[in-house]
């Protein structure tokens, strides 16, 4: 499902003395199948703008293309549902929102809402509860006896659970330790690679970004300032540092190399390895000059 | 709605009013509640409101905003002017259309009444307007001390109204936010039967129970950490001022009480 | 050097009638000495929170003993102590009491009936520790994490302690807050020569400390400096931990061929490594 957002801006409270602009002409698209970052500080506006690609927020100004569905500011939005299956939504700390009494009641809590048998719904809580390796226990369980590590998966499985096609992700790992986080990011590679799921991943991780995604959008002061794909983003240090942000660590210790060297290496790397691998290259081709 | 709303809103400012101790407002105000009942005639009625106006005068408020924030009561305001208007039935008769009488007294009445109403909300309104909701807090908890011997817990209750206060933001922010979470997962308050809307209420206020519950107990601790042992032995950071100000204006209130008094038929 | 806490033996479960349970914290000794960072890490519910939890009397070890400042901890001395050591948590929201921030930062102060004159210059001073003076009367909700974190710590300094513990007090902020909080942190350090305990499960933060114990199921690990430490690799990784960025370059390095003396742990000496290891012939 491709989205688009054009014009997109959006203020709080309008109309009154309290209203806040926290969008100005946004302009984004997000093909089907893309693995989309969106980066920026905090109130940058990227969370505002993340409840505009499930319409949980309409926009004041523009248009936000939801596949066949068209949000038009000063237009009644009508039947959101159909978009809101399609769409699934993580939110930070999404743990927070669990509530049934047993992890299996939970995961099958959207899944119901949208209309699936009961007897579907309750197969895809079984089928997800092991494909996040959680032990097959914890359905009966209730969700609140679990770690946290543990309930993050469970909300996660039940944002899963109405099997979306676009999955929008918001600091998904924020608060999980380092072993938690590399998990969760992988089992959402795994979704993009093998379901061809489209991601979108809000975050503030370059790191992130940039290992996983194949779009980047940077997000300052309620503008999209740049966007396009992830060597060409991180590869301009320059026009990061205009928005107080610093390509990914392994990016600038290219650069360094690249200075002690005296000339470009032949492509950006964007995850450690890869540098690995490319400084391996060079060393070897030094040596047997 | 929500937006228009004046009760309980609080507005920085500098003025006379919002200059004057907290103690002293909250008295002006108890007192001025007892003084309106002088009113009872014409003469008494506008000195009354004379006053009050003098007062929405140095609060630097503008009276449009409160008669705005009036919009939520109007109706309550006129459904007692109309009761008493129609049902005083005293004096000369005014005006009579089928079995609807007004008489001189009835009209009487319902403008004295409005106006009563009108005084009262205005200087309550004033003192919310003018005074930050934790000094309000500050101020009961100093006026109320008197009564921790019958046992009264004025600290305890104050520091719980504080801290609520402090938290109202933050729950109202998570609210919006576990909401929106489920409205993601299909749920659906605004629409359907009551009973549909009841039961998707059930997703909204279990987490946020759950997270209250977390917030207090993280709260507990981090307050005993920093030797939170309840009220005895503590000193005061916030310092109540009482100065001049504060004498004008419970004088002046005095004052607006013997004219009122002498002039009462 | 001295000695300003130690812990002898202690163990601590949550259900002790439960013996299948295993113990949060399971016959932990160590000592910190006086001006030392020490930092603690370990992956979620490795028991690394619930030593913090020990050490100021937020809970009391079921075996062996706890002891700050020469005293053993107990229920008499516990306020004593707990006026000398600071505590910052990971939820900035959940620990503001304060309607503003220099109400909260007085919180403690009230709390230990400190006069009215010195806990103004106090709340100023705490304040300006943290950088946060220009935001004296600013309400929670209008401050970022790492500013709420910041006035935590302000919050913690007011009563002169002589110790910090910072439990997991960057995990909940973005990289923004987590730098402005460290930085707090370091500058603190060389100005007050205060005793820091950092209680994370981030690497990067760890290798700013003197010396670091690894805590996995309850148990120490491991103890010593951040190099003898992040010496041991890959084996830090399978207790679920990261290793940071320099470290982990050096060995995907290493991996590939790129001759280099040793593994490094700051980029700068990697860089100068490679240079001369590789390309200064």
């Amino acid at each position: 499902m491709d989205i688009e957002l054009q014009q997109v801006g959006y203020a709080y409270s309008k109309g009154t003395p309290f209203e806040k602009q926290a969008l100005t002409d946004v302009n984004l698209h997000i093909p089907s199948g893309s693995y989309q970052a969106i980066i920026g500080h905090t109130g940058s506006g990227k969370s505002t703008l993340l409840q505009h690609l499930n319409a949980l927020l309409k926009p004041t100004e523009g248009t936000v293309k939801l596949g066949g569905l068209e949000i038009r500011a000063n237009k009644k939005a009508k039947n959101l549902k159909p978009v809101r299956q399609k769409i699934g939504i993580v939110f930070q700390f999404p743990e927070h929102q669990l509530f049934d009494e047993t992890v299996l009641k939970d995961i099958m809590f959207g899944p119901l809402n949208f209309g699936v048998p009961a007897d579907e719904a309750e197969r895809r809580a079984r089928a997800l509860v092991e494909q996040l390796g959680l032990p097959e226990e914890v359905l009966e369980k209730s969700p609140f006896d679990l770690s946290g590590g543990q309930m993050r998966r469970v909300a996660i499985a039940g944002v899963l659970a109405m099997e979306p096609s676009v999955l929008v992700l918001d600091e998904p790992t924020a608060g999980l330790d380092p072993r938690g986080r590399q998990e969760i990011m992988e089992l959402f590679h795994r979704l993009y690679v093998e379901k061809g799921l489209t991601i979108i991943l809000v975050t503030h991780s370059m790191e992130d970004a940039a290992r996983y995604a194949n779009r980047v959008a940077i997000m300052h002061e309620g503008r999209c300032v740049l966007s396009g794909d992830p060597e060409e983003i991180f590869g301009d240090e320059q026009h990061l540092s205009e928005f107080q942000l610093s390509a990914p660590r392994v990016v600038r210790l290219q650069r360094r190399f690249e200075l002690l060297l005296g000339y470009s290496l032949d492509k950006l790397c964007l995850t450690e390895e890869q540098l690995a691998v490319e400084m391996g290259n060079i060393v070897r081709k030094e040596r047997d000059f | 709605m929500m937006e228009k709303m004046i009760f309980g809103r609080y507005i920085p400012g500098d003025s006379f009013i919002h200059k004057l101790d907290p103690r002293s407002k909250l008295i002006f105000v108890f007192l001025f509640i007892a003084i309106v009942f002088l009113a009872n005639n014409a003469v008494t009625y506008a000195l009354l409101l004379a006053f009050t106006l003098l007062t929405v005068f140095f609060s630097r408020i503008r009276l449009y905003f409160l008669i705005n924030g009036l919009k939520p009561i109007i109706f309550l305001l006129i459904f007692t002017f109309l009761l008493h208007l129609f049902f005083t039935k005293e004096g000369d008769l005014l005006w009579k259309w089928q079995f609807i009488e007004v008489y001189e007294e009835g009209l009487r009445q319902g403008i004295f009444i409005s106006v009563r109403f009108m005084v009262l909300v205005f200087i309550t309104s004033i003192l919310t307007l003018t005074t930050s909701p934790i000094s309000i807090t500050d101020g009961m908890e100093v006026l109320l001390n008197p009564f921790k011997r019958f046992k009264l817990p004025v600290h305890e209750l104050a520091l719980m109204m504080s801290i609520s206060l402090r938290f109202i933001p933050t729950l109202m922010d998570e609210t919006d936010k576990i909401m929106k979470a489920q409205m993601a997962r299909g749920s659906d308050i605004s629409t359907g039967s009551i009973k549909e809307r009841l039961k998707a209420v059930v997703p909204l206020l279990i987490p946020l129970f759950v997270s209250a519950f977390k917030r207090a107990e993280d709260l507990a601790v981090a307050m005993e950490v920093r030797g939170y042992r309840g009220g005895e032995g503590r000193t005061r950071y916030r310092q109540l001022k009482w100065d001049w100000r504060d004498h004008t204006a419970l004088v002046l209130l005095g004052f607006v009480a013997v004219v009122l008094w002498w002039l009462r038929s | 050097m001295n000695e300003i806490v130690s812990l002898q033996d202690v163990t601590y479960s949550y259900s002790p009638e439960d013996s299948d349970m295993r113990k949060a914290v399971d016959g932990i000794s160590f000592n910190i000495n006086d001006g030392e960072w020490i930092a603690i890490v370990g992956h979620n519910g490795s028991g690394k929170s619930t030593m913090a939890k020990l050490m100021n009397g937020l809970l009391f070890p079921q075996e062996g003993v706890v002891r700050v400042l020469g005293e053993t901890l107990n229920e008499e001395n516990l306020w004593a102590i707990r006026s000398q050591m600071g505590m910052v948590f990971q939820n900035p929201d959940n620990q503001f009491v304060g309607a503003t921030v220099q109400d909260d930062v007085a919180f403690a102060l009230e709390n230990n009936g400190i006069p009215f004159e010195d806990m103004v210059k106090r709340v100023h001073e705490s304040l300006a520790q943290v950088k946060m003076e220009r935001f004296l009367n600013s309400e929670p909700h209008h401050l970022s994490g790492g500013q709420k974190q910041r006035v935590a710590i302000a919050g913690a300094l007011a009563l002169k302690p002589r110790i910090l513990i910072l439990d997991e007090a960057t995990s909940m902020l973005d990289p923004q807050g987590r730098e402005e909080v460290l930085t707090t942190v370091h500058k603190l350090r060389e100005d007050t020569r205060l005793t820091v305990l950092s209680i994370t499960h981030d690497l990067e933060e760890a290798l700013l400390a003197d010396r670091i114990l690894v805590m996995n199921q309850g148990k120490m690990h491991a103890e010593g400096t951040p190099r003898e430490i992040f010496a041991r690799g890959q084996e830090l990784v399978e207790l679920g931990l990261d290793l940071p960025f320099s470290l982990k370059m050096s060995s995907l390095m290493l991996a590939q061929g790129v001759s280099l003396e040793t593994e490094h742990m700051s980029e700068d000496e990697l860089v100068k490594d490679i240079w001369i290891s590789n390309f200064n012939k």
